[in-house]
């Protein structure tokens, strides 16, 4: 097991924002998170990802997350946050090197190349970060966050937070479709915050859904995916659809009587069925 | 000059005309002022030929050398701060003043100043002619040490509350500061006033001794702290993600900025505007990467002092002006103008 949350209960002040989470990731699987604004996603992600103090537990390779020394966490677990701005004139080469702390600065280093390229950022190599679109700094912090990892031995995880939102739909297949193939082909976890339905349908092995700090669905995209959950857990009416490819599409209803949804805090969290 | 892909200046050229400035400053600096020195009268003490005239060696060995050295130093501490702390802070306008460093140091020697004959005779008893130095240093580096109490309460330093408890701290030391002017007498205002508009007018090699220690060491240690800050830039957070122990680069930049800026302020008064202008201007032409902004910093703001310096003594001769009067006066417009030049910072 690579990553093993046990029980895990963030507060932020007196509220608290997640509760009681259980969730395991082995080696090679992608797990994406969803649930509507405010469900705790992203505080779950930080407490995982040892930004914020957490009750509970959280081992990573076997071994709980605060005895690992940073430097070797770092070279097998990244993260890459909701947003990372960049105020300075670093180059778009520059930021992806810093996910590759140790590595000499001189010579030209074929991970980074090779992630640039994958990602569509290559040609913007010597672009100053500040002044590029949302999607291209978005696709340069994956990159830097997958440099850091990509040729670490041993388990490796990755934490990706809304990793795709900026980016336009060829960019975000392009995307998605390297972290499955990191994760298939060369074992990575993955647990990504998502919020675009059908890309979770299309990518990702296991779906986790929050509502109001806990989690209270878990399992494959059908399993998942469901009108009833939809509406339980978002509070709008869809159909879902079978592709051809295999697996399921969410339409939205057009839906006259349909309110903006207001999360009900459920101290229970009873299972949504 | 030759600019790479990335519109930058080359590490190497750059680094021999940054040395070549620097040497001609450092010339300019030695042979200029109310005693004209020239290159024979430099060589003939160096190579200690009796034909030197006793007067020219006393100036360039007493006056000149300690002013120049010293000038040198107090510039490069004060631009690398500036930098340490910009990347710290993730925000280009960081400056040793803004942590409150500059003005627990010069409210201290203020203090020596007005109240030395009466509640600190001890302490002038104690120290002796170094009592405003050491006075500044103490008074720099303890401000630091506050504001870093203060936003470290819960354990973890938040960038936000430093920043706001050295806004505190200014503003109390500046009332401090102006209560003590209100006690003055005249002949006390003169020098302080002199104080708080920096100078190097006095430097020799007591100066030296006292704040060359600690701010050698400054700058030796910035570089250790290159690559995290690098991280820095990136967010807080991204720091700890990437493996560095964030808490402990905090911790290091604030001491070192402590000690070079205390120093600084301690054996020149306050000078304002290097911390600012020249990490801007290095990363403008050269990238904002800590490996190339700290040596250069350090190596610019050194000759930007010692060349303002230069000019400070010879604009109103035989009177000379603060230095840090000429550095808000050349450094002042320079930034506004860099500022509206300039989209990205």
């Amino acid at each position: 097991m690579v990553l093993a949350v046990e029980n895990v209960s963030v507060s932020l002040g007196r509220s608290r924002v997640v509760n009681g989470i259980d969730c395991q990731i082995r080696a090679g699987e992608l797990l994406m998170l969803l649930g509507p604004n405010g469900a705790g996603k992203s505080t779950l992600l930080r407490a995982v990802s040892g930004d914020i103090p957490y009750q509970g537990k959280v081992s990573f390779s076997g071994r709980e997350l605060g005895s690992w020394p940073p430097e070797s966490l770092a070279r097998q677990r990244a993260v890459m946050p909701q947003r990372v701005e960049v105020n300075f004139p670093l180059t778009v080469e520059e930021v992806v090197r810093l996910g590759r702390p140790g590595k000499a600065s001189g010579r030209r280093d074929p991970v980074v190349d090779q992630l640039m390229n994958e990602l569509d950022i290559g040609h913007l190599r010597h672009r100053l970060v500040p002044g590029l679109s949302g999607g291209e700094q978005q696709r340069l912090q994956l990159a830097r966050v997958l440099a850091q990892i990509l040729d670490s031995p041993g388990d490796r995880l990755l934490l990706l937070d809304e990793c795709t939102s900026a980016l336009d739909p060829a960019h975000q297949q392009m995307a998605l479709a390297l972290v499955r193939s990191l994760a298939r082909d060369e074992g990575m976890a993955v647990l990504a915050v998502v919020h675009d339905l059908n890309l979770a349908a299309q990518f990702a092995d296991r779906l986790l859904v929050m509502k109001a700090g806990c989690l209270i669905h878990e399992g494959s995209a059908w399993e998942v995916l469901t009108p009833d959950l939809l509406q339980t857990v978002y509070g709008f009416t869809a159909r879902v659809i079978e592709l051809e490819e295999g697996y399921p599409m969410v339409v939205p209803r057009r839906d006259r009587s349909a309110r903006a949804y207001t999360a009900p805090v459920n101290p229970n969290c009873r299972q949504a069925s | 000059m030759v600019r790479d892909a990335a519109g930058r200046l080359g590490f190497a050229p750059s680094l021999v005309v940054a040395l070549s400035a620097a040497a001609v400053v450092a010339l300019v600096s030695i042979t200029s002022g109310a005693y004209p020195l020239g290159l024979t009268d430099i060589l003939s003490v160096i190579t200690g030929r009796e034909a030197s005239d006793p007067v020219a060696s006393m100036v360039l060995l007493e006056v000149r050398m300690p002013r120049f050295l010293l000038g040198f130093l107090v510039g490069a501490v004060l631009a690398v701060s500036g930098a340490l702390l910009q990347g710290l802070f993730r925000n280009p306008l960081a400056d040793p003043g803004l942590i409150g460093v500059s003005a627990g140091a010069s409210l201290a020697a203020i203090a020596v100043i007005v109240l030395g004959n009466t509640w600190l005779g001890g302490w002038l008893a104690m120290t002796g002619e170094w009592a405003l130095p050491i006075a500044a240093f103490l008074g720099g580096s303890g401000t630091v040490l506050l504001a870093w109490r203060i936003a470290n309460r819960s354990g973890q330093t938040a960038v936000a509350t430093l920043l706001l408890a050295g806004i505190a701290i200014n503003a109390v030391a500046g009332a401090a500061t102006g209560l003590l002017t209100f006690y003055a007498t005249d002949e006390e205002l003169r020098s302080l006033t002199f104080w708080t508009m920096g100078s190097l007018g006095h430097a020799d090699w007591n100066d030296l001794l006292v704040g060359a220690p600690f701010m050698l060491l400054a700058l030796l240690a910035a570089p250790w702290l290159a690559r995290p800050l690098d991280a820095f830039l990136l967010g807080e957070s991204v720091v700890g993600h990437l493996g560095y122990r964030t808490d402990t680069v905090k911790r290091a930049a604030i001491l070192v900025v402590g000690l070079g800026v205390g120093a600084a302020v301690a054996v020149s008064g306050l000078i304002g505007f290097v911390g600012l202008v020249v990490p801007h201007l290095v990363r403008q032409l050269l990238g904002a990467s800590h490996r190339v902004v700290l040596p250069f910093s350090a190596l610019a703001g050194g000759t930007l002092l010692v060349a303002a310096d230069s000019l400070a003594r010879v604009v109103v001769t035989p009177a000379e002006l603060p230095i840090g009067l000429m550095m808000a006066l050349i450094g002042g417009p320079f930034f506004l103008a860099i500022l509206l030049r300039t989209k990205v910072i």
